[in-house]
């Protein structure tokens, strides 16, 4: 499995005054079993893109191919593209319908056609995945919290067992918790199931702690991509865009400007502490 | 997709009509409506077309982007026709099928029809095209003053319509993200008999429903905590003041109904006008 974007250029309301190019040539592939980050201001083209890799929208211009195939080639195949890259959209509102937590994590495989003990199966495992208990099986999904409702959307799309699973800013406007209980959930989705992940993001500290690469993008164009460290070093161009480097690289800028030795390419908490607990050592010993 | 539907769209532009007030753009849509229903006369309608043509024109709204609006009823007009062909007793048969006979007089109506329906909305959607759904419910509320009176709600009336034209854009958006959240977890909405496709609209009607009503509930709560109470002391923004092109344009108006009424009467004279 890869999928690869060539020239992709996209035009909402084309030939009219509400034109509007979302999308510019854009180019990029994405591996087997990595962990792309996807960043960029509000408007920048972020779900734009996502929406092509699984056909919910299509090219004005450009391909997006899926093992070698253009995924619009045969129209008949997208059903099968659309399970095998899974999408979880902003919005859990969006999707949420059935009665129960459980009938609407069902409905994605049961529109699969797979046998009812499959469902059952694929049901509860994708509910444990995100942890949600069998407390909430029965329950309204329209009565659980915020965070429980994302968590219900993204285990209605991982209950397809997709190879890749995209997810459009899925901690955006929870609290702290709710937030920690998604990204973990994905992190282990990843290391132990070894599922490709898009994370589209607007929180550095997120994707800089869990993406091996990431994508940025600005202005319907693809800015810069790189791993995390090789992004954040061009803090500066970051900002132009609208966008931030991890808030503990600033910690750490201010500290060495005031005249402490600290590297100056740490951009998760983690490392930031080991960075400190290392330079008070040697502080100590001189 | 879905957000091809035009009907009831604003489409911002600078011309004439866009410049004209609301009351006379509402009164001439529904002296033109009116008018429509006298026109019986292939002459006729290709007057009504000429002068439709100029106004469309003139208004700087393309062609096509009017057109979309009709895709949208096709079916609706291939319905009628049907009916017209199949429906309509003459004395001219051309040929017979079963119990259905289709004659000359039938074909001439359905054709009729489907260009009566055609300018009917195309006309009519020249209206919504042209004039901010503000300005619209401002010119209505208006013109409904005089039926205050008799207990004619008209302030409410206007805005209800201000909020309803409001979220039209709003709702179909949302229906567009829905259809696409529902897709990527393989729902079909275009294939299957009509049980099926009945059943397929579940998912996106439900989520759409909640969401319409928590707009609604947020919508009244904000407009509460502005003191919103109705009609009572309320001053407006924009007064609306007739310009002079305004009374000009009704004098136009007047011009177009006399000429709809001189072509019936002439095809009644004469019969040899088609
Ligand atoms: N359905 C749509 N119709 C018209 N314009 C759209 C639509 N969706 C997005 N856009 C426009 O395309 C641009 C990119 O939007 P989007 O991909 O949603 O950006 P992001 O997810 O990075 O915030 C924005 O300018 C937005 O207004
Ligand atoms: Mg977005």
């Amino acid at each position: 499995m890869s999928i690869k974007i060539n020239h992709l250029t996209h035009i909402y309301n084309q030939d009219t005054i509400f034109e509007k190019k979302a999308l510019d040539d854009v180019s990029l592939e994405i591996e087997k079993g990595a962990f792309v980050g996807l960043i960029g201001h509000t408007g920048s083209g972020k779900s734009t893109l996502i929406q092509h890799l699984n056909g919910t929208i299509s090219p004005t211009m450009g391909e997006i191919i899926l093992d070698g195939e253009n995924i619009h080639k045969d129209k008949t195949k997208l059903k099968e593209v659309r399970q095998r890259i899974g999408l979880a959209f902003q919005y859990p509102e969006h999707q949420l319908f059935e009665m129960t937590v459980y009938k609407d994590v069902a409905f994605g495989p049961n529109n699969m056609k797979l046998s009812e003990e499959e469902v059952d199966k694929r049901v509860k495992e994708a509910l444990q995945t995100v942890g949600l208990s069998e407390a909430v099986y029965e329950k309204s999904p329209f009565e659980l919290s915020g965070g429980q409702k994302r968590r219900v959307a993204i285990a209605g799309v991982l209950a397809m067992n997709p190879e890749v699973l995209i997810l459009d800013e899925p901690t955006a406007g929870l609290d702290p918790k709710g937030r920690d209980e998604i990204l973990y959930a994905i992190k282990e989705l990843h290391q132990k199931r070894g599922i490709t992940v898009v994370l589209v993001s607007h929180s550095m500290e997120d994707v800089a702690k869990l993406a091996d690469r990431l994508i940025v993008m600005h202005k319907g164009k693809v800015a810069m991509t790189g791993t995390p460290k090789e992004v954040f070093a061009h803090g500066e161009e970051l900002e132009k865009m609208g966008l931030a480097i991890p808030q503990i690289s600033y910690v750490l800028a201010q500290l060495r400007k005031k005249g402490y030795s600290l590297p100056d390419d740490i951009y998760t908490v983690e490392e930031a502490v080991k960075a400190l607990y290392a330079f008070i050592k040697k502080e100590g010993e001189a | 997709m879905i957000r091809d539907i035009t009907i009831g769209q604003y489409y911002p532009a600078h011309s004439p009509i866009h410049k004209m007030d609301a009351r006379v753009k509402l009164l001439i849509t529904f002296l033109y409506i009116i008018t429509l229903f006298f026109v019986n006369t292939f002459t006729g309608y290709a007057f009504v077309t000429v002068c439709l043509a100029a106004v469309i024109r003139t208004s700087n709204v393309p062609l096509k982007f009017m057109l979309k609006g009709i895709k949208g009823i096709f079916i609706i007009i291939l319905f009628t026709a049907f009916i017209n062909v199949f429906m309509t007793k003459g004395e001219n048969p051309l040929f017979q099928w079963g119990i259905f006979t289709v004659t000359l007089e039938g074909i001439l109506l359905a054709i009729k029809m489907c260009i009566r329906l055609v300018l009917l909305i195309v006309g009519s959607s020249l209206l919504t095209l042209t004039t901010t759904p503000i300005q619209l419910t401002d010119g209505m509320e208006y013109l409904l003053r005089p039926f205050k009176k008799i207990g004619v709600p008209a302030h409410e009336i206007a805005m209800m319509m201000t909020i309803a034209l409001r979220f039209i854009p709003t709702l179909l958006d949302e229906t567009d993200k829905i259809m696409k959240a529902q897709q990527a977890r393989g729902a079909d909405f275009d294939t299957g008999n009509l049980i099926q496709r009945a059943k397929s609209l579940i998912p996106i009607l439900v989520p759409l429903f909640i969401s319409a009503f928590r707009r609604a509930d947020e919508l009244a709560m904000a407009m509460e905590a502005r003191c919103y109470h109705g009609d009572e002391n309320r001053t407006r923004m924009n007064v609306m003041v007739l310009k002079t092109s305004d009374y000009a344009t009704v004098g136009l108006i007047v011009i177009y109904c006399a000429a709809i009424f001189v072509l019936r009467f002439a095809a009644a004279q004469f019969s040899f006008i088609w």
